[in-house]
């Protein structure tokens, strides 16, 4: 286990596409770090970075105490766990995750002790003897897994592991992963444009932009105090109502932009707090919430309420943004 | 299958018959004929029933040949063409193998002027540089030898290409997975690449083999001691004798005999050599 440290880290692919931009931070012994951001933005070429299956451009990535820039991936004592899984389709699950050891040349029993083990903690030992291809998806993912764990290494990298899951698989995946990852306390970096897994999976969230780190810090001060509209509008499901600083009354003089989160507001009161009239849009019922879309003047937002909304589309709704709550941001979207 | 099943199924059927007695009619002709002795085609019109003479013209065939017409005995002239088109089969593969694993999975300078040579070859079949080669050859006092009855052959790009084609859908997140696992190159390359390409290399020995037994012009062109010819060949100069009429159940025979191994390999490899062409396992 180690730390890993990326000290302004850059990656200019040939051809001239800059995928990373003086990229630093630090990550601690055993924590979960997720790197989230939207399509594009350099998370994989990141990852891939740490991994040692891409070229660093400048900057430093350093393992525990040791600078890794000239290593190969085999020698950085990484593990990685791809999208697609990247079984090696004509090996048997057993020898999938026996190879890498192999070719440390570990001794059989050796090997044999350790891929039963993680074959026991990932519920595999029935399918040891299966070839990739008569697995389940779920399956495979977890050999994904065990072909990681085998190994005991310094850190797990993981490039979007559960996006070719379904929604319910992924969710039962996306805890055992936490729960595995907690147990072993092996340093971690995820990969991910999902901000749910990204807040629930977190212990350090790293929020990427066009190649740039936006923020970093613990999953819920970010949802609480976002550095920038643009990581208000990409934490947080429905993301944050990001309305212009004139409709606000009492401003601060640099505000350009006024941001609530949905579930913040209070409906029908009048309570203290920035005062709304809206025009309702339309209404998602959920279940255990209701979302309702709104226009407020020629901006629109999305309010939430417990339970089941009594408004209906076309109604004017009055709510209440209370003063502790609101977010400003200044003119270059950063929060003042 | 769509639609009113039953009459499909027949037709199609009937249309398969119909094929499979085109061709093996012929081949059923030739056999009938290499079981009768020589007088029997004095009449001009071929026997359609078996005689009784088949293991006699087979045996004389495979021990002494037809002296009379200058051919060797079928047996020597069987094993030549067996190592020849083994010797071009393997040394194909081997050689296109390693050629397009280094196209694909390597960047070094030149590597697309590299491909575009390799490429280029494909126009050049023997039959376009046969007279170059043959001067080459004849300098490097390869006439009258295995070497030279299949390496000219061996040089050809059909097979790079095929392979460069399949391991171009090989993802890349294997590679890179089989990089952290700690395979190097040549570890990746026996480890991995060889094994996923096993149906593949399978379907190319195959037509591979039977491209080097048809070869016919090459091996006539080389070589000039009886010790080295092939039957495809052979078959050839027993038919065309001088001042005799060509003893066809002998010749019959031989093309029997020289039919039987590309048929022994299809038969052998068929398994593999179907889901060779269809498959795609990645
Ligand atoms: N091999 C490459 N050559 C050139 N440009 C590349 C290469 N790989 C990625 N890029 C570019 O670098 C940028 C970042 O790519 P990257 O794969 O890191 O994005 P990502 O954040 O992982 O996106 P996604 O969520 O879609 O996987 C993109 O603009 C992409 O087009
Ligand atoms: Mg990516």
């Amino acid at each position: 286990m180690a730390t890993v440290t990326l000290d302004m880290v850059s990656k200019v692919y040939p051809g001239g596409v800059t995928a990373v931009k003086d990229v630093s931070f630090d990550i601690a012994d055993g924590a979960f770090c997720v790197l989230v951001g939207p399509s594009g933005c350099g998370k994989s070429t990141l990852l891939r970075m740490v991994a040692g299956l891409e070229a660093i451009t400048a900057g430093a990535v350093s393992i525990g105490d040791r600078v890794v820039n000239d290593l190969g991936p085999a020698e950085r004592d990484i593990a990685m766990v791809f999208q697609n899984y990247a079984l090696y389709p004509h090996m048997k699950v057993y020898d999938n995750m026996a190879y890498g050891l192999r070719n440390r040349g570990m001794a059989k029993a050796d090997i044999d002790r350790k891929v039963r083990e993680a074959a026991q903690i990932l519920e595999l030992g029935a399918l040891l003897d299966r070839k990739p291809k008569a697995l389940s998806g779920g399956q495979r993912q977890r050999v994904a897994m065990g072909r990681a764990i085998v190994r005991d290494p310094q850190v797990f990298l993981f490039d979007e592991p559960l996006s070719n899951l379904d929604a319910k698989l992924r969710g039962q995946m996306r805890v055992e992963i936490k729960a595995l990852q907690r147990k072993l306390g092996v340093t971690s970096i995820y990969v991910t444009h999902d901000q749910l897994e990204a807040m629930t999976l977190a212990d350090q969230l790293v929020v990427v932009n066009a190649g740039r780190v936006e923020q970093i810090g613990a999953p819920l001060d970010i949802y609480d105090k976002p550095a920038s509209t643009f990581v208000a509008a990409f934490i947080g499901a429905p993301p944050m109502n990001l309305l212009p600083a004139t409709m606000g009354g009492a401003v601060p003089a640099a505000a350009a932009t006024i941001g609530f989160r949905p579930e913040d507001v209070e409906i029908g009161h009048a309570g203290e707090g920035l005062q709304f009239t809206a025009e309702a849009l339309a209404i998602e019922p959920v279940g255990a919430e209701s979302f309702i879309h709104c226009r407020i003047g020629d901006a629109t937002a999305t309010l939430r309420t417990h339970g089941r909304s009594m408004v209906a589309p076309g109604e004017t709704i009055r709510f209440v943004a209370p003063h502790g709550r609101l977010h400003w941001f200044g003119g270059d979207g950063k929060r003042l | 299958m769509i639609g009113a099943g039953r009459w499909r199924s027949i037709l199609s059927h009937a249309i398969l018959m119909a094929g499979v007695a085109v061709i093996v009619f012929p081949v059923y002709l030739a056999f009938v004929a290499s079981t009768h002795e020589s007088s029997a085609f004095l009449s001009g019109v071929a026997p359609l029933w078996p005689g009784s003479h088949m293991a006699e013209n087979y045996a004389l065939l495979l021990d002494e040949g037809i002296s009379t017409s200058g051919s060797p005995p079928l047996a020597p002239m069987l094993l030549n063409s067996l190592a020849m088109a083994l010797m071009i089969a393997i040394g194909k593969i081997v050689i296109s193998i390693l050629s397009a694993y280094a196209i694909v999975f390597f960047r070094f300078p030149f590597r697309l002027t590299a491909f575009w040579a390799i490429f280029l070859t494909l126009m050049l079949p023997v039959e376009v540089r046969i007279i170059p080669t043959f001067k080459v050859v004849a300098d490097l006092g390869l006439l009258n030898s295995y070497a030279g009855l299949s390496i000219p052959l061996i040089a050809s790009a059909t097979a790079t290409f095929l392979f460069r084609q399949f391991f171009l859908t090989i993802p890349d997140e294997l590679v890179e997975a089989a990089r952290v696992d700690g395979a190097g190159p040549i570890r990746f390359f026996i480890d991995i690449l060889l094994p996923l390409s096993r149906t593949n290399t399978a379907a190319l020995f195959v037509i591979l083999f039977i491209y080097g037994w048809n070869q016919y012009l090459w091996p006539l062109l080389i070589t000039t001691e009886t010790k080295y010819y092939t039957i495809v060949m052979g078959i050839k100069r027993m038919a065309a004798v001088a001042d005799a009429d060509p003893q066809w159940n002998l010749v019959m025979a031989a093309v029997i005999l020289a039919a039987l191994p590309p048929v022994l390999v299809i038969v052998f490899m068929q398994g593999l050599f179907v889901r060779g062409l269809v498959e795609t396992e990645k």
